[in-house]
């Protein structure tokens, strides 16, 4: 699914920028190649640029420099409504004045499908997404999982190839954001189309894709699909934005094959697994993932951690404490039977395995 | 708190017993009572100075006790006489003329008299001024009916006495009628003389005229409402004051302007002559008509079409026209079919805005409409300051007003006033 060459990629980014001013880049030099079929997802906070690069996709902005391709071929002076490319908006962008069967008929309408062909298959969109029952109603009498289903009907009703969903869930609460997470994925399964998806979510952007574009400054600063992404961040930005971290700084001092050894300020010496780190004397960025630490000395690199928090969560507790200088670190204790029960104030064993710690680049 | 029951049988009852209603009103009643305080100067203010002085205005509409006033006892000895037997009232009548009119004479009141009825049949003006010199001197003693009609021999014309009978009631419809060119006769409502029927034209051309404007401003303001809901605020603000500058500017040295840029010798004839389009002898008359009177209210009144479609626009998201985009709509079909709709409500509170504020515009038509651009208003201050008729002009006024609330009947059956927004 994840074809690499140029050739077969579905949708391609070459050395796009882009720029609103003229003085800054949004978008600096992306490259991406997204196979047929293929769930990705642009993930970043706001401002990162991932935004623009799908509405220059879409068509909606235009590049300032490079290349975008779409199956093949430049699509950089192709209008919007050419592109053939369905569009699921933010604030869903259901047309207040038309029922949802005007809705769903309106994409097959301006195609010039014949009557009854379009009533055909707006029944069977809305039969997709389970809302078979609300064709004649208007999209105000709906609640927002149920606009929500309607535009993705709505962007899938003439069959595209490619769907673009710009932060489709965010205005749903928790819950129901969840259920509509595993709808859109089952969707996708069941239809083989190319999803680009953009969040600012990455428990969404962990759940749903095949690969993840985490985006940053206008650059991807990785490329990954979602396991990948959480166990082997390449640099410190994405360690920090995916999933919980805990951050050491500290300067190399001898370097391996694959391991570093670092010292950190408070005179403690580690091994890390080197990553992205600079040769010896170059500061660095350790990180451990909270639920990669012991409570004990039976991995390799030990220290001592002075408790300053516990926050009880049900399957787990989050115990903050300081390590080698730094207060926020944070181990994850499971709730298992017999767990050790900390106190604030107590002062334990922590370890780690050198290969869980990664090394790099100073942030 | 709440031991409010929910028992199907009975009221809903308050903690202490009262019903819920009761102890709800209650407990707004303070609220209610403020804000009718807040807004009691206002309302006795407008009652005091708008309401009951129009009040007064429309009831002189039909309004007509001059007439048994100054003349109650030929009013009643009228009532007697039978106007279809084409003879002359009796004796008995010209007598009790005589009497109202020495009286009349005396307070001089038969000119005001004659002036009223001198609305309905012309001629009586004079008729009761030069009855009014010569009724002192009349010889008591032998019949009254030749005195008078050797005063004048309109007396001896049962058209005369049918007139005054016809309008000796104290209410009358004459004036209504006068406003839609139709006169009462005994014979019943006819059309006036074709010489004198002006108003039913003068309504007609004060409604096309009207909608002439409303659909220019709507022309000229929708790409311009389009453009500034568009654009980035600090560009948007810049232009919206240069849409909001002719409000800070007198209505009447805007319209003066307008004098100076169309008259035959102004500023667009003369460009254009000099340019060569056109020639000497065939300059445009662009002032003193119509063409004057659409062109200065258009601009006058085009910030009233483009504020209310701004707002509208304003709230109406770009992400509807990108969606219509990419589910494969065309730029025009994407306006005409997404965009266009969800304007029609600024559209509707525009228009309706601008057609009423034209409808009744006096200034501009004064200034600039010579006699064919001139509007319904215009005739109505006339007959308010010059003609002091000042019966008709509330007739007419009470018409259009009448007229306006009919054509805001077809617009809610039509447009439906739910759907009017002004953002």
């Amino acid at each position: 699914m994840l074809d690499q060459t140029s050739d077969d990629a579905f949708v391609a980014f070459d050395r796009v920028q882009k720029s609103y001013d003229g003085e800054t880049l949004v978008v600096k030099d992306l490259n991406l190649r997204i196979g047929k079929g293929e769930f990705l997802t642009m993930l970043g906070p706001s401002g990162s640029g991932k935004t623009t690069c799908l509405m220059m996709l879409a068509g909606f902005e235009t590049a300032t420099h490079g290349d975008i391709l779409l199956d093949g071929k430049p699509i950089n002076n192709i209008p919007p409504h050419k592109r053939g490319i369905g569009m699921v908006f933010q604030n869903y962008a259901l047309f207040p004045h038309m029922t949802v069967g005007e809705n769903l008929a309106f994409p097959l309408e301006v195609r010039g499908l014949g009557k009854s062909e379009r009533e055909e298959k707006v029944m069977g969109a809305l039969d997709m997404v389970q809302m078979g029952e609300f064709a004649g109603r208007r999209p105000a009498q709906l609640s927002g999982g149920q606009q929500q289903r309607i535009a993705l009907a709505r962007a899938l009703v003439f069959e595209p190839e490619l769907v673009l969903m710009d932060e489709p869930l965010g205005a749903l609460d928790k819950q129901l954001r969840e259920h509509m997470q595993f709808e859109i994925k089952h969707l996708h399964e069941r239809l083989g189309v190319t999803v680009v998806y953009v969040t600012h979510d990455q428990s969404e952007a962990l759940t749903m894709s095949d690969r993840v574009a985490v985006f940053d400054d206008g650059r991807i600063q990785q490329l990954a699909p979602p396991d990948v992404l959480y166990e082997q961040p390449e640099n410190a930005f994405v360690a920090q934005f995916i999933g919980e971290n805990n951050k050491l700084n500290g300067t190399v001092t001898a370097r391996a094959d694959s391991t570093v050894t670092v010292d950190l300020p408070n005179g403690l010496t580690v091994d890390a697994l080197a990553v992205n780190c600079g040769d010896v004397g170059a500061a660095t960025t350790l990180s451990l993932r909270p639920e990669r630490v012991f409570l004990d000395q039976s991995a390799p690199n030990r220290t001592t951690g002075h408790v300053q928090e516990l926050i009880y969560l049900g399957d787990h507790i989050r115990c903050r404490m300081s390590v080698a200088g730094n207060d926020e670190f944070v181990v994850k204790v499971p709730n298992a039977a017999g767990h050790r029960h900390l106190k604030v104030g107590e002062t334990t064993d922590v370890s780690w395995h050198t290969e869980d710690c990664r090394a790099l680049d100073a942030s | 708190m709440t031991s409010a029951t929910d028992d199907a049988t009975g009221p809903v009852l308050a903690a202490d017993g009262t019903p819920l209603k009761r102890s709800l009103n209650r407990a707004l009643r303070r609220q209610k009572l403020r804000a009718l305080m807040l807004v009691a100067p206002l309302l006795l203010f407008i009652l005091i100075t708008f309401i009951l002085p129009i009040g007064d205005m429309l009831f002189r509409s039909v309004e007509n006790q001059i007439v048994s006033e100054t003349l109650p006892r030929t009013v009643v000895a009228l009532e007697d006489w039978d106007e279809t037997t084409g003879e002359l009232p009796d004796e008995a009548v010209f007598a009790a003329f005589h009497e109202d009119m020495v009286i009349a004479a005396d307070q001089k009141l038969h000119t005001r008299l004659g002036s009223r009825l001198n609305y309905e049949v012309s001629g009586m003006s004079s008729l009761f001024r030069k009855t009014g010199r010569r009724v002192d001197r009349m010889d008591t003693d032998q019949p009254f009916r030749d005195q008078f009609i050797d005063v004048d021999k309109d007396w001896g014309d049962v058209e005369t006495w049918s007139a005054i009978k016809l309008f000796s009631p104290e209410y009358t419809p004459g004036y209504f009628l006068n406003s839609v060119d139709r006169t009462l006769t005994p014979d019943g409502i006819e059309k006036r003389p074709e010489d004198q029927r002006i108003y039913v034209s003068l309504f007609w051309r004060t409604m096309v005229l009207s909608f002439t404007i409303t659909f220019s401003c709507l022309l000229l303001g929708y790409p311009v409402a389009f453009l500034l809901s568009n654009l980035p605020l600090r560009s948007s603000n810049l232009l919206m004051i240069l849409v909001l500058l002719p409000f800070w500017t007198s209505l009447l040295v805007r319209t003066s302007a307008w004098k100076v840029l169309l008259q035959d010798q102004g500023v667009i004839n003369n460009t254009l002559v000099a340019i060569g389009i056109l020639s000497d002898d065939g300059r445009l008359a662009l002032i003193n008509n119509a063409t004057g009177t659409i062109i200065a209210m258009t601009h006058i009144l085009l910030p009233f079409m483009i504020l209310p479609l701004f707002s509208v626009m304003k709230t109406i998201p770009p992400s509807y026209v990108r969606a219509a985009k990419s589910l494969g709509a065309t730029d025009w079909t994407a306006f005409w079919r997404v965009y266009f709709p969800q304007t029609v409500p600024g559209i509707g509170a525009g228009a309706i805005l601008v057609f009423i504020l034209a409808i009744g515009y006096y200034i501009t038509p004064e200034l600039v409409g010579g006699t064919s651009g001139i509007f319904i208003s215009n005739r109505i201050a006339y007959h308010i300051s010059s003609s002091l008729n000042w019966g008709l002009a509330a007739a007419l006024g009470s018409t259009l007003l009448a007229l306006v609330l009919v054509l805001y009947w077809l617009y809610d059956k039509i447009v439906g006033i739910d759907n009017v927004k002004l953002g």
